[in-house]
């Protein structure tokens, strides 16, 4: 289990619609979920039509909530309507991407709401089979849902002729057993076949052909918990919610040095300045923010100066970064950004699969030579060395693990260059010494 | 002997899907829980009942990094140091583990109770730093909290 009280500190700024059933009493229970408009939402789609549920869930904005931020009803509605094989639809619970743990509390604390929304995104593509595709060191959670979905069987909410609807659903879990790469909805589609997680060659998409080699949607945890919001409020509410084509809230996960680290649900294009300052109460012990990844350690690094953006899509690409997946990570004067780049190095060349060159080598060089640069050994030309193997994995891998190692090391290496500059000049880390344990 | 409940775990999870082999990768992980790590035996079972080569079954094992080959300690501390730990004193609470229990990254104390291992993002940021002690999480981790954990763990086996 978690502990609740760190993850939910709760703030007045907070707009509850997937956390709204957080931290009732017995929150995994479907009589808990019943009392609380609980499998209402799969009845209404039922009655709607997929036609009609795909299109309300187009006109929601709502986008993918593992990061890449695509229209889910537009995802769904390329899955092709007249084909004689079975369709199936993933979740992917495989919550891997650093500074990420939004999942985690949606499934720990509302386990039936993700079943509900699996379910009506099975109904919407006319798929019959759904996995949630869990993360191997999420055992705990893996047990919940599996008792929600024995839950949910019982009442007749998933399996042969759904509430006497003639819409047949049969759901299950699936573990993985530890791989980043298997976030990549094309690689967990390969793990799911007993597979290694290597990812797949797109086009064609999973959307026409995925696991088995049959049409899949894969969607995140978070937007999957989305979907019987949308259904039962409708997409102009969901859609006015955020900003325009980004509709809904967002889990945003504040770690790192920040005063009051947890996830908190607030509106698509929330500023950030306001999420670090009043949200997450600041920075601790009075120092000054001078960085911010804004979604996972996939994106581009902001400056402190950069901070006075709406947190949506849109607004962030515009910035020359990306929302990402939620995770907020503030760090402070104090920490060395060289060590930094190399830690977030060190993960993707742990984590490259192997598979395409550009990301297994190019990762496996730009960590020794952070590694170097960190140590004191670094040499002028460095740097630029390192923003040349960036650039030759951005855009030439095989899928996004080589980019998302490029970008943040991209930022990092052209914003704080000078630091990169202090550490060849003094031949050691200028920040070692302030560099104490914050546990806070 | 793989346990008979362990043998009729393996035919319901095969059971849930159109192609046995995917199957594999949990049933690898639940032999593990188990066994405590992956036995020949295991992979031959597993590559029977999935109708695959056994060679095929150990593919897998080389890619998922929590599955293993040869026995962990009783508690496999792994401890978190990617980004939202790093700052928050992950690597410290490695150092103390690493200290306090005689051992390094990927070793286990000679009387087979305690490993350990530096893990990547376990998704307990906003607990940072935090660590897993087999499936359950420990966050907001202090020297002392370690300490504690330790000394229970020895003595009762369980905390």
């Amino acid at each position: 289990m978690s502990d609740y009280q760190s993850y939910m500190k709760g703030s007045p700024l907070e707009v509850k619609v997937i956390s709204a059933r957080f931290g009732v009493p017995n929150p995994t229970a479907i009589d808990t979920y019943l009392a609380h408009e609980g499998y209402q939402a799969l009845a209404k789609a039922i009655q709607m039509g997929p036609e009609a549920v795909i299109n309300e869930v187009k006109n929601s904005q709502l986008r993918g909530r593992g990061g890449a931020g695509f229209n889910t009803g537009l995802k769904w509605s390329f899955v092709p309507k007249s084909t004689d094989k079975p369709k199936y639809v993933v979740c992917n619970a495989d919550e891997s991407e650093p500074a990420t743990c939004k999942d985690r509390p949606l499934m720990e604390y509302d386990p039936h709401q993700l079943i509900e929304g699996t379910a009506i995104a099975g109904y919407a593509i006319g798929a019959h089979q759904g996995y949630i595709f869990i993360r191997g060191e999420y055992r705990y959670l893996m047990d919940i849902i599996d008792r929600a979905i024995a839950e949910a069987y019982g009442r007749g909410y998933l399996g042969r002729n759904i509430q006497g609807s003639g819409f047949d659903f049969d759901l299950c879990t699936h573990t993985g057993a530890g791989a980043y790469e298997c976030g990549e909805e094309t690689a967990l589609l390969n793990s799911l076949e007993g597979l290694r997680g290597y990812p797949r060659v797109k086009p064609p998409f999973p959307a026409v052909v995925g696991v088995y080699g049959c049409p899949t949607i894969v969607n995140n945890v978070e937007t999957l918990c989305n979907v019987p919001h949308i259904v039962l409020k409708g997409a102009e509410w969901f859609a006015g919610l955020g900003t325009p084509k980004n509709g809904g809230t967002r889990l945003f996960c504040l770690s790192g040095h920040i005063n009051r680290p947890g996830v908190y649900e607030l509106a698509m294009g929330f500023p950030l300045r306001q999420m670090i300052e009043d949200v997450g109460g600041g920075i601790p012990g009075g120092r000054k923010l001078k960085s911010v990844i804004p979604g996972g350690s996939s994106c581009p690094l902001l400056t402190a100066d950069e901070i006075d953006v709406p947190m949506d899509f849109d607004s962030m690409a515009k910035i020359g970064s990306m929302l990402g997946s939620g995770g907020v990570v503030m760090i402070d004067e104090d920490a060395c950004m060289v060590k930094v780049a190399q830690r977030i190095m060190k993960f993707y060349a742990h984590e490259s699969c192997g598979w395409c060159i550009p990301c297994r080598e190019g990762t496996a060089w730009l960590k020794a030579l952070l590694d170097r640069l960190h140590g004191g050994g670094g040499l002028p030309g460095d740097p630029d060395t390192a923003l040349d193997a960036s650039y030759n994995i951005l855009g030439k891998s095989l899928c996004p693990l080589g980019d998302a190692a490029a970008m943040p090391t991209i930022s990092i290496v052209k914003k704080f260059r000078s630091e990169f500059d202090d550490h060849i000049r003094l031949g050691k880390c200028p920040f070692e010494r302030k560099a104490v344990a914050v546990a806070v | 002997m793989l346990s008979d409940a362990l043998i009729s775990k393996f035919d319901q999870v095969i059971a849930r899907y159109p192609l046995k082999r995917s199957a594999i990768v949990p049933l690898l992980l639940f032999a593990q829980d188990e066994i405590g790590y992956i036995s020949d035996e295991a992979i031959d079972e597993i590559a029977r009942r999935v109708e695959v080569r056994p060679i095929e079954v150990v593919e897998d094992i080389g890619y998922y990094s929590m599955l293993h080959r040869q026995p962990v300690g009783k508690h496999n501390f792994q401890v978190c140091t990617n980004v939202s730990c790093q700052l928050r004193g992950g690597e410290e609470i490695l150092e103390h583990c690493s200290q306090r229990l005689g051992i390094g990254h990927k070793q286990t104390t000679p009387d087979g109770l305690f490993s350990l291992e530096e893990v990547e993002c376990l998704g307990a940021c906003c607990g940072a730093p935090a660590m897993q002690v087999n499936y359950d999480f420990y966050e907001n981790l202090t020297p002392e909290r370690v300490d504690r954990l330790i000394a229970e763990l020895r003595a009762n086996g369980k905390p």
